[in-house]
């Protein structure tokens, strides 16, 4: 570990905007000191299967190259021979850990294409489940990246926290993780008798453990050395990369498009975009634990001013929209998730394209560990925070 | 609320177009013949997008170039030869610095194949565009890893699922189907229920994967 391995780490500092991802193995062959390893497919940090090509000196990453695809399933292939509504479930499948947002953004690029609104009560419900989705989605997150880091207890916490989220879902609407929640122009069911009371009771019920999750992370010496400094990535890199979602935010750009292009009914509430400064493993930590908070305080707003109304807005019983196409993303807990759907103006999609913010955002990993050890790329590849479901597609 | 819903309204005829009273209008009855007819007076139609941008690059490349704005997204439709000028001056002179999407459709009727699309998005605009362009079957088109690197990965599906070449790509391979596979599932020729039976005899030992 001379010279060579400080010219890498330097390298990787200053390397210009416009050569990024660009440099080509300056030699076919390895030097005696470095060496070519596989991570995954089957592996325990990866978070489903994804395979990590390491080409290391010692201990150290040089470069990295995911090879993904083990979980296609051809689900843009499959939209072109289904009706919408028959689509609408196979979006569940892709980001099963946050199902109710693939569902909202369908629904709405949907529903934007047949140039119809839902109605204002089945707006105020998606957010409400939308956002419980949000923290179910970070609360798995954080279990597994600390799992993934050698923490085991923040694991039980935030699961035993997710199940409450889970029993709401699967009150409301029969399933628990691939709830396929919403339909085009509004929701099939109707909340439940006591629904209300129930999200109020899980909202004082969560607060505090939100808290517990940080008195056992936020300032332990172990998480600090772990994360602190880890993966970085500046905001010019990350918008050059097309990184979305919290981990874009944790390089200090405040941008969610919850406020930015508001969609559903976010524009009716009150709530921040917290940011990071330094873009590292630790601030997107602690962007995500600001992000579960500022959920609650959206769902105490919602639940508390949610109207009375019909939950369906008119859409014909055969959804034919119009020739045409359109484009409508949202705010997905993992960063813009959207639909680009174009219509021949029959009962199937012409063309359904998913833009999935894991697939772009899981491009910047090699980016983030280059010059790092490979213990440190468990750590980026949990803080970027993919599911595979969803990168494959 | 109510007011808003009802524009749909117009939407179900198609489905109930037998009342003899709509048998006046010439366009109904070849509603359900063909439906693209019908869908025009029915559905918004895309109106011409005009902003100082759209005029300045259609006074610099004229009929190359066209704007439109359909359910209030804003998208150009531009001859291939323009394509690697137009996104870099989108992104250098426009600051639409947030490449969101590149992907592509298949019309196997037409002459020029398909549509390639790149969304794009500007942080300090708040605002987005689509760029489209047509290209034919077997034709490649340049690489836009060079203006915005996370097009790698993007243009890499879009050669997955459709075949087509990026000239300029650092590293144009598969990214979700394995590398011996053959075909672009995408293509609208490619069946639901086809694959490589080859590739899955020899790879995975058994007759089909279905």
């Amino acid at each position: 570990m001379s010279s060579h391995t400080n010219d890498t780490t330097n390298d990787v500092s200053s390397r210009a905007l416009s050569n990024l991802d660009l440099e080509t193995p300056a030699k076919p062959y390895l030097d005696s000191n470095e060496l070519i390893i596989n991570m995954g497919p089957q592996h325990p940090a990866t978070h489903g299967v994804l395979r990590v090509i390491l080409k290391l000196d010692g201990e150290k990453v040089l470069g990295t190259e995911c090879v993904i695809g083990y979980l296609h399933r051809g689900v843009e292939k499959i939209a072109e021979n289904r009706t919408y509504a028959m689509f609408n479930p196979y979006i569940d499948r892709m980001d099963y850990v946050a199902a109710v947002s693939n569902g909202l953004g369908y629904c709405e690029a949907v529903e934007k294409l047949l140039n119809v609104e839902a109605p204002r009560r089945a707006k105020y419900i998606r957010v409400i489940l939308t956002e419980l989705n949000r923290i179910a989605s970070h609360q798995l997150w954080l279990g597994t990246h600390a799992l993934d880091i050698g923490a085991m207890t923040p694991l039980f916490y935030t699961f035993r926290d997710r199940e409450e989220i889970l029993k709401i879902f699967e009150k409301y609407c029969g399933a628990r993780l691939t709830t396929h929640a919403f339909r085009i122009g509004g929701c099939q069911y109707e909340t439940y008798a006591g629904f209300e009371k129930e999200v109020k009771h899980f909202l004082t019920y969560v607060a505090p453990k939100i808290d517990e999750y940080e008195a056992l992370l936020t300032t332990n010496r172990i998480w600090l050395e772990r994360t602190k400094n880890v993966g970085m990535i500046s905001a010019a890199d990350a918008i050059a990369l097309g990184v979305t979602g919290p981990v874009l935010r944790a390089s200090g750009v405040q941008w969610d498009l919850r406020k930015a292009q508001p969609y559903a009914a976010y524009s009716e509430f009150d709530f921040e975009i917290p940011t990071g400064e330094n873009g590292d493993t630790y601030d997107r930590y602690l962007v995500r634990m600001a992000e579960m908070r500022q959920s609650l305080r959206i769902i105490e707003q919602a639940v508390n001013r949610i109207p009375e109304g019909p939950i369906m807005a008119k859409v014909p019983k055969v959804i034919k929209p119009p020739v045409g196409e359109i484009y409508h993303s949202i705010e997905a807990p993992k960063g813009e998730l959207g639909y680009f759907i174009v219509s021949d103006g029959s009962t199937q999609p012409y063309r359904v394209r998913v833009r999935p913010p894991s697939f772009v955002n899981l491009q910047a990993l090699d980016r983030m560990v280059r010059g790092l050890l490979v213990a440190d790329v468990i750590a980026v590849i949990g803080t970027i925070d993919i599911v595979l479901g969803e990168v494959d597609r | 609320m109510a007011e808003d819903v009802k524009t749909p309204a117009p939407a179900p005829p198609p489905e109930g177009e037998k009342p003899t009273a709509e048998k006046t209008a010439a366009a109904a009855p070849a509603a359900p013949v063909k439906p693209a007819a019908a869908a025009k007076p029915e559905g918004p139609v895309p109106v011409p997008w005009s902003s100082p941008l759209v005029e300045k690059y259609r006074s610099q490349y004229g009929s190359g170039l066209d704007a439109q704005t359909y359910l209030g997204q804003n998208y150009f439709s531009v001859d291939r030869s323009l394509i690697p000028d137009i996104l870099r001056l989108l992104r250098d002179d426009e600051q639409f610095d947030y490449c969101v999407d590149i992907t592509a459709v298949h019309y196997p009727k037409r002459e020029k194949q398909f549509d390639v699309i790149w969304i794009l998005y500007s942080f300090s605009r708040n605002e987005r565009v689509r760029v489209k362009t047509q290209i034919a079957d077997g034709a490649s088109i340049p690489s836009s890893v060079l203006i915005w690197p996370t097009a790698n990965w993007l243009e890499r599906e879009v050669y997955d699922m459709f075949g087509i070449t990026f000239d300029g790509h650092p590293d144009l391979k598969r990214i979700l189907l394995p590398d011996g596979w053959k075909g672009h599932p995408l293509r609208k020729d490619y069946g639901i229920l086809q694959q490589d039976q080859e590739w899955v005899q020899i790879n995975l030992g058994i007759e089909s994967g279905q």
